[in-house]
């Protein structure tokens, strides 16, 4: 295919496309040409634009300069609603779906036909969806794949997917890779931002790479592009430093008499069943699970946002009982949520919300010492190394700046315990790699993380220990060496680990499915 | 990020960006654009006396601007201001024919706490909408005023002096007529614009109104900071009704009732958005000068009632809607 469509007028073809947020050039120089017929790569680190130059494709913001070019003819495209009359359609990073409304009326909404919807939905992997379940009830993962099989439905030329695989369990993430090749084969575009490189080997054609707002380069994607690929993305800082292995003192440590967590029969509504593990000071525990295992219930208990219904927490020895999420902080034990809009105010200062929790107690109401305040947010900006340029307003971060802010607070308030949930999704491999280091660095000073994450690679790299939850229980608990991609996917998938039998899941796409799929 | 780094950009652009960075800028030539019409229509009216009065009539407007300043930056609304202002200032004019002074101020102040405190339990622990909830504890103030006043009609009703002295008197200082309600409203400023920047509590109202779920997370309890806001914000509207009362000297049952919507719109010209989590009180207090500056202008233009009010209501749609475009332009 890559060959013929050298011949082929582009679908899409935007050029010079720039745009400023105030002082902030978000973008200011970048090109992206799509061809029929091909799934094109959009990549790039944190902040290099990829969102806002599909923002700008897809109509939702206008661009301060550029010429975009739809089928060869120049489209200015003032809205989302013109950008799908010109064929282009995004499924962006967070769930499009009105939270209210039940999906049918959602679909209304949009004039997409119910009956395409409903068979791109069983196309990918969800069987017994219920078109009159409000979204708000619906799963993160489900939703987003909604949204795909949304956008499919009005058969669009261009398909803009971003991150579309970032907070999928890998049963589904399969299923969505399937059906965005295929849609390439048909003759349609895709364009696919992501950071998963063995997705973008198995599924695109050519990828655009962005940086610091240009296009710095076109590529075919053939194999072991990927190295030129990381070159272009972080120009001439080559990055590739791996989280150095945990050395013997530091495990050492780790072996304190009593755990700093002690979660006994945990159960949360249907959700969660008899839950029991230690968290122990200096040890970063990895949770693995398929999405909507019972893991957000098990997080948002430890941190105090819901009440169990039964089972028993305890914290240094003592029974902790959580009726607020100010018990768990007071208890040392602070949460970092999976989705960033849920903990960042996103209109104030990176320095506010970074000083936030400072200020929840009543008995901090008043003046606040503004140098101690700034002394500590610096010295938790240092750390993470958040890129300050933009800090008046959390929400003109890019998205893995955002991310640090909201694990910057806990460093700031220097909590014992950090529940980080899924703090890696969609940013980019050097922030990742920023927060691999950080974990570990906590874990060396004695801290306990609990560590849940939806990309199984990232186990070893951070984990001391791993928690194997399926069907709202816990079926294993093993240690880091032993945790393997393949040993960790078939965990993931409820089958005992030392049994022979080949799961396959990444191997071979088109091989049966396990039959025990959420 | 410094300005140099960018190529030079055409004059209008940079005017424009020079106003979204200090939105008072644009406030403040409006009110100077609205006083020179002033002037040029009435030559002569703008005088000291002129900006004395100007600034006694502005001032109980600014506080219970200040009052929905704080309760939109949660995302609330405090429609109770009025009633409360009103019961004070009407328990105070009749208590004090009998009283002593300080047992009828406090007579005065406690219809404003129980309200702000019924409003804050109401909206922070119940969850009631704050537009409900404060529209309807300010009509049952309404009707508790009612049934008091059958109560006090024998005894009549007296300013006392000291409010009138500070409502309406001036202090004539290096040659200026200083009205002495500023005496209360410059302190009562500078500790709101202080509690709103550089304190604990003025952080979470922010914080509260960008995202509420954000400052569960982060261990602060709502209904605290609510409860505490509307108990804030009603004792600042009693007060308020205190001076009001000096500026009038005539108790009604519907006394400070015309200034509530005034005082929304003062804060929503001043910048803060209805929406919660963004807005300030300098803003408010630029706005309430505004407000009360347009309407000595609409007065002096002689126009039937009807008309002012429309051609009112038409140029606070536009000012606000042509300083949110200014402001949001980044």
């Amino acid at each position: 295919m890559t060959t013929s469509a050298q011949q082929q007028s582009p679908l899409l073809d935007a050029t010079g496309v720039a745009k400023n947020y105030g002082a902030v050039a978000a973008l200011r120089n970048a090109s992206l040409s799509v061809l029929p017929g091909e799934v094109h790569a959009l990549m790039g680190a944190n902040g290099a634009g990829k969102s806002t130059l599909v923002k700008i494709l897809t109509g939702a913001i206008q661009a301060n300069a550029g010429r975009i070019l739809i089928r060869g003819e120049a489209r200015d495209i003032r809205s989302p609603a013109a950008g799908r009359r010109a064929g282009l359609l995004p499924v962006y990073q967070e769930p499009s779906l009105i939270p209210d409304l039940d999906v049918l009326s959602n679909l209304r909404l949009t004039g997409t036909p119910v009956e395409p919807f409903r068979a791109w939905v069983r196309e990918l992997g969800i069987a017994d969806l219920d078109l009159r379940d409000t979204a708000r009830d619906i799963p993160l993962a489900v939703l987003r794949v909604l949204d795909l099989a949304r956008a499919l439905a009005v058969e669009p030329d261009v398909l803009l997917l971003d991150e579309m695989t970032a907070a999928l369990p890998a049963n589904l993430a399969e299923k969505v890779l399937e059906v965005v090749r295929r849609q390439g084969d048909a003759g349609r575009a895709v364009i696919f931002i992501s950071h998963r490189f063995v997705e973008i080997s198995a599924l695109c054609d050519r990828a655009t790479v962005l940086r610091d707002g240009e296009t710095v380069g076109v590529v075919d994607i053939v194999p072991g592009v990927e190295e030129k690929i990381v070159e272009l993305m972080l120009g001439t800082r080559i990055v590739k430093t791996h989280v150095a292995a945990r050395s013997a003192a530091e495990k050492a440590v780790s072996a304190p008499a009593r755990p700093r967590i002690a979660v006994k029969d945990l159960r949360v509504g249907t959700k969660l069943n008899d839950v029991s593990f230690d968290l122990r000071d200096g040890e970063v525990a990895g949770v693995v699970a398929l999405e909507g295992q019972g893991q957000d219930e098990l997080f948002a208990a430890l941190a105090g946002s819901i009440r169990p219904s039964g089972g028993t927490i305890e914290v240094d020895g003592n029974q902790a009982k959580f009726a607020h999420p100010i018990d768990a902080i007071r208890a040392g034990i602070a949460y970092v949520p999976g989705d960033r809009s849920e903990a960042l105010a996103m209109q104030r200062s990176v320095r506010e919300n970074i000083a936030l929790p400072f200020s929840a107690a009543l008995r901090n109401w008043g003046p606040i010492n503004m140098r101690k305040e700034r002394d500590t947010v610096l010295g938790a900006i240092k750390r993470l190394q958040i890129d300050t340029r933009a800090q008046g307003e959390v929400q003109r971060l890019s998205g893995g700046n955002q991310q640090k802010v909201t694990i910057a607070r806990w460093i700031a308030a220097d909590a014992r315990t950090i529940l980080c949930f899924d703090p890696t999704r969609g940013i980019d491999v050097g922030t990742k790699q920023e927060i691999y280091k950080l974990l570990r660095e906590l874990a060396g000073h004695g801290k306990s993380v609990l560590f849940y994450t939806s990309e199984l690679e990232e186990v070893q790299r951070v984990c001391d220990r791993v928690i194997v939850i399926f069907g709202g229980r816990l079926v294993d608990i093993f240690p880091v060496e032993e945790a393997d991609e393949p040993a960790l996917m078939r965990a993931a998938y409820g089958l005992p680990r030392g049994a022979k039998a080949d799961v396959g899941i990444l191997a071979a796409p088109n091989a049966s499915e396990p039959g025990a799929t959420p | 990020m410094s300005t140099s780094a960018i190529t030079p950009v055409p004059f209008g652009r940079r005017i424009k960006r020079f106003m979204a960075d200090r939105p008072l800028v644009p406030l403040i030539i409006l009110l100077v654009i609205l006083v020179v019409i002033l002037q040029i229509l009435r030559p002569g009216i703008v005088n000291e006396r002129w900006i004395a009065n100007t600034i006694k009539f502005a001032i109980p407007l600014a506080i219970l601007a200040g009052c929905q300043t704080m309760t939109m930056l949660t995302g609330g609304i405090d429609l109770s201001v009025g009633t409360v202002a009103t019961m004070s200032a009407f328990i105070m004019a009749t208590q004090i024919v009998n009283q002593d002074p300080a047992i009828a101020f406090l007579l005065a102040m406690m219809p404003a706490v129980l309200i702000g405190l019924v409003n804050g339990i109401g909206v922070g622990v119940f969850r009631v909408h704050p537009l409900i909830m404060t529209l309807g504890t300010s009509l049952i103030g309404t009707g508790c005023l009612q049934v008091y006043q059958r109560t006090v009609i024998a005894s009549g009703a007296k300013i006392p002096d000291f409010l009138a002295w500070l409502g309406t008197g001036v202090t004539p200082i290096v040659g200026f007529a200083f009205p002495n309600a500023l005496l209360l409203f410059v302190p009562l400023a500078a500790l709101i614009v202080f509690t709103l920047a550089r304190t604990g509590f003025g952080r979470l109202l922010y914080a509260v109104g960008d995202n509420e779920r954000a400052t569960r997370l982060s261990g602060v309890q709502y209904w605290q900071v609510i409860t505490a806001l509307y108990v804030t914000s009603s004792v600042l509207a009693g007060i308020t009704g205190l001076l009001y009362i000096g500026l009038i000297k005539a108790p009604s049952l519907s006394l400070a009732e015309p200034l509530v919507l005034p005082s929304v719109a003062a804060a929503v010209i001043g910048g803060t958005s209805i929406f919660g989590g963004r807005g300030g009180y300098t803003g408010t207090i630029i706005g309430a000068l505004i407000l009360t500056v347009l309407t000595t202008l609409l007065t002096i233009l002689q126009m039937p009632e009807g008309a002012r009010r429309i051609l009112f209501g038409l140029i606070v749609l536009f000012v606000t809607a042509a300083y949110l475009r200014i402001v949001e332009e980044r």
